[in-house]
């Protein structure tokens, strides 16, 4: 059974049709990656996946349980995290704190289910919630320090001070605390430079390494081809191929899509059959 | 025709005068939002204003009506001109929330200028108009009834013609619906913004003067309550939908007055703000836009302006807790003593809104409903069940977390102006059930003889006692909050109010948060009434109201937004300032107001700086 299942999902604002009866399914360990024109749906897909937003009919099961009508922070609960795509970190919190925020699914001791307890929990620390919160902390760092010398020395620094590309590491850090099953990433290299993209990639490319199950959303085309499993193309809210990436490359429909062109003219058809053109 | 019909006629009649009155404050409301994105908290003092320069026109100098509105539109219309230029233009590049703080400031300053112009009492302001009566089917109407509506008609059908057929008028629909894209196409949109401005104060100056001659008096008082019944017949329409809150305002006129017939007149304010909670909970976006979700926010943002906090060593809060303590040592001026005991009573407040408006970012307008909670929990057990003090005040703390908790829980889904909007609300609800659930609160006599405080059963009424106390219960207090913002949970909150779509995406749940936020500030404001009660001996539905919780929100803004120490030193400063000019004592409103406004202009991250 997929780790991941998602049934005719379809998210409709006000008559635009954003995400139109897609289906996918994600097995453990498996990286997909979602690619397709701008305003093409994925990060409506996202939304739906992490509860962000909610379907207007379809069926998403994770683990074999249904997901529909739950809250977002249920999802988190389920062990799905995710990056933002224009990013989203606790600007006036310090490196450190956005991490452990990122880890508030698994906190036990601290997070007792009664309402009131919680908050005598925060008056008096208990010996189990000091030394969780201790563990939680030095795993935070742990992580931080994946990133080398990125983040580490600006670990009490506001996270708003980070440059853009330490954002995307930040939230990817942030993303790891939760102890994810499924991971999401949209677009993590967005504005970032040649090396960086690099180094994110081999990043990404350790997080699969490990087994993490991912899914991927990026233009970078190279960066998809070399790390997916699988491809799936999305254009105007519908899925409109799937495959391996090599067969994903030479798809006429997605090179249509990508130029945006349902039927060539005589003067782009050889820029609309060349590969590279979709690449770049 | 039978007597029920008859009543009903006149109740159809009085709530559609009253409703073209709601409808004329509402409209202006709707073109400020439109244009502004802002809802204008001073918009009743404009109202109330409009009402005193009618009054003075027509009873002091005997001038003809039509010059008394002219009058009034003049005077109205450049006080709006005003309010744009300091409450919005400055404040352009400013946290979202900022202009509607100003305005609120604005409107503490106008409020007072006219009291101390005119005193607080309310002024007679008779009918000029003739008495006889137009009879109708089976009831009759007045001459002012008719000048009401046919005024209220026309308002709207100039103000159609403005927003159809004329340059101003595509200008203010196009900055409303689009700021950047009309200024590139060149429209001048501080000077849209000035008329739209000038347009909903004359059209609030005149609502006013025709409710002070509908109602036969002035008083300073009215604007609040106008502003209320303005935004709650705005959210009836949709915020900034300007036919929508002409039906509102008649609407909302008719359903009050249906229900003051039913059951009573005192019911008539509580009726609408549970319209205004009503409307916010099921439809935030009024009832013509059915089936959608609130929209998405065009006020995003807290009161944060990110600046790092002062850091206060620790040696220097104990000297200065350990200072204030042995202070009536030295100190006995009793006067002075009740002065600063006021200070650590509003120094609890101000906490408590520094909490859940600094650290988890919800703006609370409405912390005085907690006080008032409080107060009313620990006077009741202690006259009605002889508990003693310190359990009664315990129990006005947890009463006021839950209960206040349970009143605010429908707005957690709302944001920004919205939450603001549903806080002020709630206030007022708690202040209008205490008038009105006589045989448990006494109503507008209020509770009496409410025993003083004490401990271990020895009474406390000396005021360096009382002094020693009410300290103690703020350090604990400070204490309290200390320990939960520097928790795990602490951090929860700060990761909402920075990003609460990427908090709930990390498995933070948002009812849960916001609950504890609310309940752990109820409490502390709690607390704070509570002994205030017992201070006084003596508490009514007005001992807390609307300018507590805005003193209290100025004291937090001062000392910084989710800054403890801030808190502390900012109701200090605001408590003791007026005292050490005497000649401000009278006029310390104004000087709240004041230093609201130019806090959020020139100082938004406070003394101490936002933590």
């Amino acid at each position: 059974m997929a780790l991941l299942e998602v049934e005719q999902i379809s998210r409709y604002f006000d008559g635009v049709r954003a995400v139109d009866g897609v289906s996918l399914a994600v097995n453990e360990g498996e990286f997909l990656s979602i690619i397709g024109p701008n305003g093409a749906g994925k990060t409506t897909l996202f939304n739906l996946i992490t509860g962000t937003d909610q379907p207007t009919q379809g069926a998403i099961r994770f683990d074999g349980r249904s997901l529909v009508g739950l809250r977002p922070d249920q999802f988190a609960g389920r062990g799905i995290a995710r990056t933002f795509q224009h990013g989203r970190v606790f600007g006036n919190l310090s490196v450190l704190d956005n991490v452990l925020v990122g880890a508030h699914t698994r906190r036990k001791a601290s997070r007792p289910r009664n309402l009131a307890l919680e908050l005598a929990g925060a008056l008096v620390r208990s010996r189990e919630a000091r030394a969780e919160e201790a563990q939680l902390q030095a795993e935070a760092e742990a992580i931080i320090a994946r990133f080398g010398e990125r983040l580490t020395p600006r670990l009490h620094e506001a996270a708003s001070s980070l440059s853009y590309a330490n954002r995307r590491r930040l939230e990817l850090a942030r993303a790891l605390a939760l102890h994810p099953r499924l991971l999401l990433l949209d677009e993590p290299t967005a504005g970032m430079n040649l090396t960086e993209t690099a180094e994110m990639l081999e990043f990404i490319r350790q997080l699969k390494a490990q087994g993490l199950t991912i899914l991927l959303i990026e233009h970078k085309l190279p960066l998809v081809m070399a790390l997916s499993d699988r491809v799936m193309v999305m254009d105007n809210g519908e899925k409109i191929a799937e495959g391996a990436p090599e067969a994903i490359r030479n798809n006429p429909r997605v090179i249509e899509a990508y130029l945006g062109q349902k039927q060539p003219r005589p003067e782009q058809t050889v820029e609309a059959t060349d590969g590279s053109a979709v690449a770049g | 025709m039978d007597s029920f019909l008859r009543v009903f006629f006149d109740q159809t009649i009085n709530g559609l005068v009253i409703g073209n009155i709601y409808a004329l404050i509402a409209v202006g409301l709707a073109i400020i939002f439109g244009v502004g994105n802002l809802i204008n908290f001073a918009h009743g003092s404009v109202y109330m204003i409009g009402g005193y320069v009618g009054w003075v026109c027509v009873t002091r100098y005997g001038l003809p009506l039509p010059v008394a509105f002219a009058a009034v539109a003049v005077v109205c219309g450049v006080i709006g001109v005003l309010i744009e230029r300091f409450g919005l233009r400055s404040l352009q590049n400013a946290a979202r929330i900022s202009p509607l703080l100003a305005t609120i400031g604005i409107s503490f300053i106008l409020d007072q200028l006219v009291q101390i112009i005119f005193t607080p009492d309310p002024q007679s302001f008779p009918n000029p108009l003739p008495s006889t009566r137009i009879p109708i089917g089976g009831g009759s109407i007045g001459t002012l009834d008719v000048l009401i509506a046919v005024t209220g008609l026309s308002a709207a059908a100039i103000l159609y013609v403005i927003l159809r057929y004329t340059r101003l008028g595509w200008a203010l629909r196009a900055t409303a619906q689009d700021r950047e894209a009309a200024l590139q196409m060149g429209v001048d949109v501080n000077a849209t913004n000035r008329w739209a401005f000038a347009l909903a104060a004359i059209l609030g100056g005149i609502a006013g003067m025709l409710v002070g001659m509908y109602f036969q008096t002035v008083y300073p008082t009215m604007s609040f309550q106008a502003g209320l019944k303005g935004f709650t017949a705005n959210l009836i329409g949709g915020l900034g939908n300007i036919p929508g809150a002409l039906v509102g305002g008649l609407v909302l006129g008719v359903v009050e007055s249906y229900g003051v017939a039913v059951l009573g007149p005192s019911y008539r304010n509580l009726f609408t703000f549970v319209i205004l909670i009503g409307m916010l909970i099921f439809r935030p976006n009024g009832l013509f836009n059915p089936r959608r979700q609130p929209p998405p926010e065009p006020l995003t943002g807290t009161f944060i302006a990110y600046r790092k906090p002062v850091r206060v060593p620790r040696w220097a809060v104990i000297t200065a807790a350990g200072v204030a303590l042995a202070l009536p040592l030295f100190m006995r001026d009793p006067y002075l003593l009740q002065v600063l005991t006021n200070a650590w009573l509003m120094g609890m407040v101000a906490l408590s809104i520094t909490l859940v408006t600094g650290t988890a970012g919800q703006m609370s307008l409405g912390q005085a409903g907690f006080l008032a909670i409080g107060a009313y929990t620990s006077a009741l057990l202690a006259l009605r069940l002889g508990w003693p003090f310190e359990l009664t005040l315990l129990a006005g703390g947890v009463l006021s977390a839950g209960l206040g908790t349970l009143l605010v829980l429908p707005a957690f889904r709302l944001r920004a102006h919205y939450v603001a909007i549903a806080t002020i609300g709630i206030g007022e609800i708690v202040s209008q059930i205490i008038l009105n659930w006589d045989s448990l609160t006494q109503g507008p006599l209020g509770l009496t003889r409410i025993p003083p405080p004490s401990i271990l059963g020895v009474d406390v009424f000396m005021p360096r006692e009382v002094y020693w106390y009410s300290l103690a219960l703020l350090l604990l207090a400070a204490l309290f909050q200390w320990r939960l913002v520097r928790s795990s949970l602490g951090r929860v909150w700060r990761a909402l109010r920075e990003d609460e779509v990427a908090a709930q995406a990390y498995g933070i749940n948002l009812y849960r948060y916001k609950a504890l936020a609310f309940a752990s500030s109820a409490f502390i404001a709690g607390l704070s009434g509570a002994f205030t009660a017992h201070m006084y001996t003596y508490i009514n539905n007005e001992t807390f109201n609307n300018s507590t919780s805005i003193l209290g929100l100025t004291m937090a803004i001062l000392g910084g937004m989710g800054n403890i120490i801030g808190a502390i030193v900012g109701a200090l400063s605001l408590t003791i300032l007026p005292e050490l000019f005497r000649g401000l004592v009278d006029y310390r409103y104004l000087f709240y107001g004041l230093v609201l406004v130019l806090l959020i202009r020139f100082r938004p991250q406070g003394l101490m700086g936002t933590e």
